[in-house]
């Protein structure tokens, strides 16, 4: 596996002042998976620096998403391994594949790494205000007061008016949905923000306003990962793009291959539309 | 039925004048049994949806058997049946327990709603969308948390509906009390039945009463939907 660092991320990383010698923020070695005899993952990797924005691109079933799963164990991986600045994350294999060995490092890890779903999957029976402070509260500890401020300022960073924090989500448009589970992310003020198709289930109209609150967070410099099929944002604000196909990652580099393509598959993929 | 009115409605109400009867007798049946059973259902509701067949099957069995069979026959069971076995006498504790005839209703019927109300609540469980579990367990709340800040919360709302008709039909079924000597509102009714031989009126008077009281209990839980139900949203 060639390194990943493109002169895009190198340059990234520079702005934000940050030593690429210090290491990497995110590493994933040869991830597997498999369901039964079905190989979703043939063996994945990523480097992610500080500040990257890493795009993860391919047809449905490419693994993409699953890849994403894998790395806060919402999926069992069954065979990589994982560091997190540096260290890395003890696992454990048993009959269903790897597992975190300590279920408090696991805790950590999923604070460190927060994930936007496709389907927003907010907490449907709390109001807005409750969504975002629920886990920063009972979880890392952090007093009410201080929660509910911190909410506050985040629903003013993803483009929220006030009165939606005493709203449920149900009343909510999808896009203002995705906003808001943009907002509980950010809450847990993670290291690396996760994304797995987070325009997706949204109508044409509403995709708009989560991209322009995803380029924002980008652009401050943040770790990102993501899962997306919105390409002409991907070769934006990406400084990586794998390209996975059949649970391999096909191609990679900097934003430029969305322009210029080497591999057919990653051509082909292209052209089908899928811009 | 003035008459009837006049010696009974005290009767009727809260007293007889030695002890706690009529309404008063109902309600503490009721409240104890739902109480008892609401706090039961909420840790083997948890456990019916458990992964693990080991934890989840004796729950299974539990509710199995209490839906299963009449809560008369229970409540005989408990009153009856338990005591009439020598190793239940002879233990001082159980002895005790089980000659109050209180003491064998309130269990009999806390166990027969706990059975209910725990496969209600087991649905409601059920019925949470698979992705706010993930979305608890992706920001770290795992184990009692989990349970604690988003299954129950949200479960015990879902279930609310469901959980209100329960609490009516209970209201109903503490009316076979009167068979363990409990002086409930059936109980009164008999007694003014057979005293006075007015037996429309008795029941009639004994009906009404239930009557009012589940008007009572349907009021509070639409307040209650209104209050903990709406996050559903404008579509429902």
């Amino acid at each position: 596996m060639t390194s990943l660092i493109t002169p895009n991320s190198i340059e990234q990383s520079q702005r934000m002042g940050k030593n690429l010698e210090s290491g990497y923020k995110l590493t994933v070695e040869n991830l597997h998976k498999s369901y039964g005899d079905h190989q979703v993952l043939k063996g994945v990797s990523l480097k992610a620096n500080k500040g990257d924005v890493i795009s993860l691109i391919g047809a449905s079933g490419s693994g993409k998403s699953t890849f994403l799963r894998c790395i806060n164990f919402l999926e069992t991986p069954t065979d990589g391994s994982m560091t997190l600045d540096g260290k890395q994350i003890p696992m454990v294999k048993d009959k269903h594949g790897l597992r975190v060995a300590q279920a408090a490092d696991l805790q950590r890890l999923r604070t460190r790494l927060a994930m936007v779903f496709q389907h927003f999957n907010l907490w449907s029976h709390l109001s807005v205000m409750d969504n975002i402070t629920l886990a920063p509260q009972r979880v890392l500890g952090v007093k009410k007061a201080d929660a509910e401020q911190a909410a506050r300022e985040y629903l003013e960073k993803v483009g929220l008016p006030s009165r939606v924090a005493s709203q449920y989500p149900g009343f909510l448009s999808g896009g203002q949905q995705q906003r808001v589970a943009i907002a509980r992310a950010l809450a847990m003020e993670p290291e690396i923000l996760l994304f797995d198709e987070p325009t997706s289930a949204l109508d044409p109209e509403l995709v708009g306003e989560v991209l322009k609150v995803l380029q924002a967070l980008a652009e401050e410099g943040r770790t990102m990962l993501m899962v997306t099929h919105e390409m002409a944002f991907a070769k934006r604000v990406s400084s990586q793009i794998l390209f996975l196909h059949q649970g391999l990652v096909e191609e990679q580099g900097g934003a430029d291959i969305l322009t210029n393509p080497r591999s057919e598959r990653l051509q082909q993929f292209l052209s089908n539309g899928l811009k | 039925m003035i008459e009837l009115l006049q010696e009974y409605w005290k009767s009727f109400l809260y007293t007889d004048g030695t002890e706690i009867t009529g309404l008063a007798m109902t309600l503490w049946l009721l409240t104890a049994s739902i109480v008892l059973g609401f706090l039961g259902a909420i840790p083997l509701a948890i456990a019916r949806v458990s992964e693990r067949a080991y934890i989840r099957w004796p729950v299974q069995f539990y509710t199995y058997l209490f839906r299963g069979t009449p809560l008369y026959i229970q409540l005989l069971i408990c009153y009856t049946g338990i005591y009439s076995i020598a190793a239940v006498r002879s233990q001082p504790v159980l002895d005790a327990f089980f000659r109050d005839a209180m003491n064998c209703t309130i269990l009999a019927f806390a166990l027969n709603t706990c059975a209910y109300t725990t496969e209600i609540f087991a649905g409601a469980i059920r019925n949470i969308p698979y992705g706010e579990l993930e979305a608890a367990k992706a920001y770290g709340l795992n184990g009692w948390r989990l349970n604690a800040f988003v299954v129950v919360p949200s479960a015990l709302r879902r279930a609310l509906p469901y959980y209100s008709n329960e609490v009516i039909l209970m209201l109903h079924s503490t009316s076979v009390a009167f068979t363990a000597t409990i002086p409930d509102i059936l109980k009164i009714a008999r007694d003014a039945n057979s005293e006075t031989f007015l037996t429309f009126q008795s029941f009639g008077i004994g009906a009404l009463i239930y009557l009012a009281l589940s008007f009572a209990l349907v009021g509070l839980f639409r307040l209650a939907e209104r209050r903990w139900l709406s996050f559903l949203g404008p579509v429902h």
